[in-house]
């Protein structure tokens, strides 16, 4: 079945959920009891995910932990989950930010605690399933399943606007979500009429070559769908409500997590599943990024409310991801997948901070701090690390996403390296001006002069991901060589297959697919079940 | 030996973590934090001298082959391979022995000047992370290591310039200093970019090896690029402007990372890569030009300013822009012999200036300055001696470096007669305001006020001691490369000549400009080629002395004449004295209209078109569901109704 004899992708989905059922059956009024279930659950699910890192064969390019279990025979639907290199680390992305997230709400929500937990855990399986799901309808049941639990976050434990941002969220998303469910179906017949197979099997839909007019259509409908979740500019702008209104947690998750969906979904399924229309999409794709990069930047500047501060540079940073993921390279891509991890680590984390501000002095504008360092330097040192990690400093994880990104977007076309690379003067002025005006300076508020500096439990918080950020700025290798062969293989696979396409039948579609593989000189590890 | 190189960085990471983490945590005493830092400092400065001698032990061809000393990979992605490596050769061990060794001084000075400070621990863990930072600058073995010290200067310099993050003029300055060099870097980033995409690896090495298949629009390009990242760190024109307001720092930070070390590494950058400059002359000349540019343009802004480390400040500049001058008309090694003369002269004014300041509790202005040599000696006699380097006064170090730049600057086939007036008239400048500086400061009546006059001290041997041995330095640091006109033997640029070229089998003994001269006229060593460098010499020393005189003069004989001076032409001092409105017009042009495209996008753009559309789609679906709702009312009649249309269009529908 898969290397470890044991379906280790079903329990690390379900196995929140599990925990959210074990919750219901939990009396209401125990919130300590509660708090510390959950995060025994969160935990329990991290260790688990873990031997997926440990047993991950980085020699192969192909699924890994694959199980498939026909689910609805009829319509040739399938329980079909798998990983590979660029899923694997968002996975436990995913089970690392979901513990922290339980940590950072420890007293910050205070009603309906245990339907918050459950909330969470119920979300934690909706992301882990999307990431792990090969079926295409499995894949959609749980890219909509998440919704529910983050609207009911946003809606139920948010600021003062929360039913507006809640709602704003959730239908943009769903509306972008529909057409892709359409074009699913409509793929789903195109390939049954085409090799007599009805499958909603990614890997299988994959091999399918259409005609580049339907591809487009298809593509548009898959990248509408994700281009929201990024968010890519102009689709962007539920992103800010969004996170000024959800609660600590909420916004770590949305920015850490559920963001990547977004691009995951562009190099798991809109790329692959269409590339000739990717690769005439590149221009368009990129000249968004470099928008959102610049455009986001500058917008980040101004704000005032740091919360919204952060999500805007989440789009400029997400601007980065969808620049390198289209350059097509080596690079490119990895620094792509790399920055997906990046951005969850230190975005989460500055989400994070900015919570701990918040649970202090119940603002979160610029202009009611300033002088911060002085009574809170603890506070100040983590706060200083996120900070610059986020500005890509080397030696921080940031660094090594941004560098690879930008020197793929180069390496694919210069123009757009050089535009992308404005992106990291434009990052230092607004995250250093941000800084200054909250930490440095007079104290100018009397309320700031008294405030606590961290405790431990904030600071159990914020060590792992200090210890992420030195670590995947230092040893990145540690990291890129999981992600390397199946970031080759996507290229290699999406280059052969693009090729198919644009240049039509000289010979068999599949026999010239073989040709390239042997004269690419590239070794490559095709796994079949 | 030389494979422990990667102990000389380590020792100041070691201490910045110590300092840093546990020196913090447990709020260690400033006996033991000051003893890890500098002893820390020593190490790693032991580690340079013994890998130095290594070095030389080596035959002088072998000396700049040494295979690069790698720990790990590091950014490891299809064709991109980088390490965390070092090399050593010449170049890179002079450059950790200034490092290390100008910073060892600096730091035990600072345990001095720092002692009263609450801030101390935090400010020798940044203190030796810097030092860490800029080793490994100097001793990385390819560019994306290099940057990673590039970079990781420029933080720590934005850390310690805000070290007093309470006011606002240093938070200031230091973010200013931060996004400044950020634009460097862009340039520095491209550049590598660049040299990736068309040489496929990063490694200077090979990098260098293979340079000869760049086409010359590529390598001209390259050159460039990576100068837009040392105008950032070494503060050249257009981006010079953090350096003047990074002396809110303190002042020992000003010595080591503002004068005597990280602002130089644009010029040890350049120098390390003179093999894709050699081949392109435009970048060359690009460099020259900004050089002397630079150097008489920041003289100029230094003879008017009051306040002592502002007109230091604007002096490093002129002297980076000589040393750039150097690298762009190729004589490479004169350009690291000024700036190893510069890091010994420059770090002892600051030192001096801080010493000032102790004595004066803290006074930077200098017209409440005055008489100061009686009760502060030392202070006064190593300041001297530093001046008189600086000046280009013979015997000091001073003279011999900068003195070969500017015979370079005339004789070099890149050079020209142009080059060399600014240059000599930048030096001239150079005399003047720091005699001016001197004398001001130091003669004269005593200006302060009542209050601060009583405090007026010398400083305690902590900090003098370090000042003395760096005022020997200032003194003798010139004679390892005394040039052969003048009898001498260059010990400098034959220890260099490995890696930086200029010295054929066989010449060793000869000095390297009459090298290239010889090169150049194709002749042998003959008088005149010698005689005119003896003229130029004997020129550059009595503009020195001119500019002297005249700061004498107005300081010293007349000192009422500078104000009758400056009300003549009142139009001219202002200009000046403003700094030519530079800052006010960067400030203009860049931050406010960023900020006001920021806001207009956010307020018109973002609110009123991007997310005004998306509500407006949901207003639609609201606004045909109210409609619709109408439809909808109730009554049987109205459905009634509409079943008997609808039955109508099907029968007509299906008539038809």
């Amino acid at each position: 079945m898969n290397q470890l004899g044991f379906p280790i992708l079903t329990t690390v989905t379900f196995l929140p959920l599990a925990g959210a059922v074990l919750l219901l059956f939990m009396p209401k009024g125990r919130d300590e009891l509660l708090k510390r279930v959950t995060l025994i659950i969160s935990l329990v699910e991290f260790m688990v995910s873990l031997p997926l890192f440990i047993y991950f064969d980085e020699g192969k390019a192909g699924m890994q932990f694959v199980e498939k279990v026909p689910w609805i025979k009829e319509w040739g639907v399938a329980y079909y989950m798998g990983i590979d290199g660029i899923s694997l680390f968002l996975i436990l992305l995913t089970t690392f930010l979901t513990v922290l997230c339980v940590l950072s709400s420890w007293t910050a929500v205070e009603k309906r605690i245990k339907e918050y937990m459950i909330c969470f855990l119920f979300l934690e399986t909706g992301m882990i399933g999307a990431l792990v799901a090969l079926d295409l309808i499995l894949f959609y049941v749980f890219w909509e399943v998440m919704l529910i639990p983050m609207y009911l976050i946003i809606g139920a434990w948010g600021g003062p606007r929360r039913i507006y941002a809640a709602i704003k969220f959730f239908i943009y998303t769903m509306a972008g979500s529909v057409l892709m469910l359409v074009a699913i179906i409509a793929l789903y017949f195109l390939h049954g009429k085409a090799t007599g197979e009805y499958t909603f099997d990614l890997l299988r839909l994959y091999q399918l070559a259409l005609p580049i007019k339907t591809q487009y259509i298809m593509f548009a409908a898959f990248a509408l769908a994700f281009a929201i979740k990024v968010p890519m500019f102009p689709f962007h702008t539920w992103l800010p409500d969004a996170h000024v209104e959800a609660p600590t947690a909420g916004s770590v998750i949305l920015a850490g997590v559920l963001l990547k969906l977004g691009a995951y979904g562009f190099i798991r399924f809109a790329i692959p599943l269409f590339p000739a229309a990717a690769f005439k999409a590149v221009p368009v794709i990129s000249i968004l990024a470099l928008i959102g990069i610049i455009y986001g930047a500058l917008v980040c500047m101004m704000q005032d409310d740091l919360k919204k501060l952060v999500a805007f540079s989440s789009v400029s940073h997400l601007g980065f991801v969808m620049l390198g993921m289209f350059a097509f390279n080596v690079q490119g891509v990895q620094g792509s997948i790399y920055q997906m991890l990046n951005h969850g680590v230190s975005t989460g984390a500055l989400f994070l901070i900015v919570g701990m501000l918040y649970e202090r002095r119940h603002t979160r504008l610029i202009a009611d701090f300033g002088g911060l360092s002085r009574v809170m330097p603890v506070f100040a040192t983590f706060f200083m690390i996120v900070t610059l990690s986020s500005i890509a400093l080397p030696g921080t994880n940031g660094f090594v996403g941004e560098f690879l990104i930008l020197l793929g977007a180069f390496k694919a076309n210069p123009v757009y390296g050089v535009f992308g690379a404005t992106g990291v003067i434009l990052a230092a002025a607004y995250m250093l001006w941000m800084f200054q005006r909250v930490m440095f300076g007079d104290i100018k508020h009397e309320e700031n002069r008294e405030l606590k500096d961290l405790n431990l439990r904030e600071i159990v918080t914020l060590v792992p991901i200090v210890v992420m950020i030195i670590w995947m700025g230092v040893f990145p290798k540690f990291f890129l060589k999981k992600i390397d062969l199946s970031v080759q293989h996507f290229l290699y696979d999406i280059k052969a297959r693009h090729e198919v396409v644009a240049m039509p039948p000289e010979e068999e579609g599949t026999s010239s697919l073989v040709k390239q593989v042997e004269g690419s000189g590239l070794k490559l590890l095709i796994t079949k079940e | 030996m030389i494979e422990y190189v990667w102990l000389i960085p380590l020792f100041p990471a070691m201490g910045f973590l110590f300092n840093g983490l546990i020196g913090r945590w447990c709020n260690l005493d400033k006996k033991t934090v000051s003893w890890v830092a500098c002893s820390a400092l020593g190490l790693s400065f032991l580690f340079s001298i013994l890998v130095f001698f290594s070095l030389l032990r080596l035959p002088p061809d072998a000396r700049a082959a040494v295979p690069d000393k790698v720990l790990f990979d590091w950014i490891v992605s299809g064709d991109l391979k980088t390490v965390i490596g070092y090399k050593v050769d010449p170049l890179s061990i002079v450059m950790a022995l200034v490092v290390s060794g100008v910073s060892f001084f600096i730091h035990i000075y600072s345990v001095g000047y720092m002692h009263d400070d609450t801030g101390f621990t935090r400010y020798f863990a940044y203190l030796n992370l810097f030092v860490f930072m800029m080793l490994t600058l100097v001793l990385a073995n390819n560019f994306l290591f290099m940057f990673v010290g590039w970079e990781g200067v420029g933080l720590c310099s934005y850390l310690l310039i805000g070290f007093w993050f309470e006011r606002d003029a240093p938070a200031n300055a230091g973010k200013k200093a931060f996004v400044v060099n950020r634009v460097g870097d862009f340039g520095f980033m491209l550049g590598m970019f660049l040299i990736f995409t068309h040489l496929g690896t990063l490694e200077f090495n090979q990098v260098f090896a293979k340079a000869h298949i760049l086409d010359p629009l590529t390598v001209t390009m390259i050159t460039l690029l990576l100068f837009v990242g040392a105008t950032g760190k070494s503060a050249q024109i257009p981006l010079y402007v953090w350096l003047p307001d990074a002396m809110e720092g303190p002042t020992p930070v000003s010595s080591l990372i503002h004068a005597a070390t990280m602002v130089t590494s644009g010029v040890y950058m350049i120098a390390r890569c003179h093999v894709l400059y050699s081949m392109a002359p435009i970048s060359m000349v690009v460099v020259a030009i900004f050089g002397a540019a630079t150097a008489i343009y920041a003289a100029s802004m230094g003879l008017l300013q009051f306040d002592i480390k502002r007109v230091l400040a604007y002096s490093t500049i002129s002297q980076l822009g000589y040393m750039f001058l150097a690298v762009g008309v190729g004589a490479f090694s004169a350009g690291i012999f000024h700036l190893m003369t510069h890091a010994f002269f420059k770090g002892l004014l600051f030192l001096g200036a801080g010493s000032v300041m102790h004595a004066l509790s803290g006074e930077l202005d200098m017209r409440k300055m005055g008489g100061l040599w009686r009760k502060t000696p030392i202070t006064f006699l190593t300041f001297l001696m530093a001046t008189l380097a600086i000046a280009g006064i013979p015997g000091f170090s001073g003279f011999f470096s900068k003195d070969e730049i500017l015979w370079q600057s005339f004789s070099s086939p890149h050079g020209h007669l142009l080059l060399w007036l600014v240059g000599a008239a930048a030096a001239g400048m150079t005399a003047f305001y720091m005699f001016r500086l001197t004398f001001v400061t130091f003669l004269g009546k005593c200006r302060a006020s009542e209050k601060v006059k009583k405090h007026i001290h010398e400083s305690p041997p902590i900090m003098t001691v370090p000042l003395i041995i760096l005022a020997v330095l200032s003194v003798i640091g010139g004679y390892v490369g005394i040039p052969h006109v003048l009898g001498g033997r260059n010990y400098f640029h034959e220890f260099l000549a490995p890696v930086l070229g200029g010295l054929p089998e066989g010449v060793g003994h000869a000095s390297f400009s009459l090298v290239k001269l010889a090169h150049a006229g194709g002749g042998g060593m003959d008088g005149s080629g010698a005689n005119l460098e003896l003229v130029l010499m004997v020129v550059s020393v009595i503009i020195a002395l001119i500019g002297i005189s005249i700061a004498f003069y107005l300081y010293i004989l007349k000192p009422d004449v500078p104000k009758k001076l400056a009300k003549r032409f009142k139009a001219l001092y202002t200009l000046v004295f403003n700094k030519y409105y530079v800052d006010e017009i960067y400030e203009a042009s860049f931050i406010d209209s960023a900020k006001k495209i920021g806001t207009f996008l956010w307020r018109e753009f973002d609110d009123g078109v991007v997310d005004r559309t998306v509500n407006l789609v949901a207003g639609l679906m609201l606004w045909c569901g109210k409609i619709l709702r109408k439809i909808q009312t109730g009554r049987v009649q109205g459905y009634a109704l509409g079943i008997v249309l609808g039955a109508v269009v099907v029968i007509i529908f299906l008539i038809k």
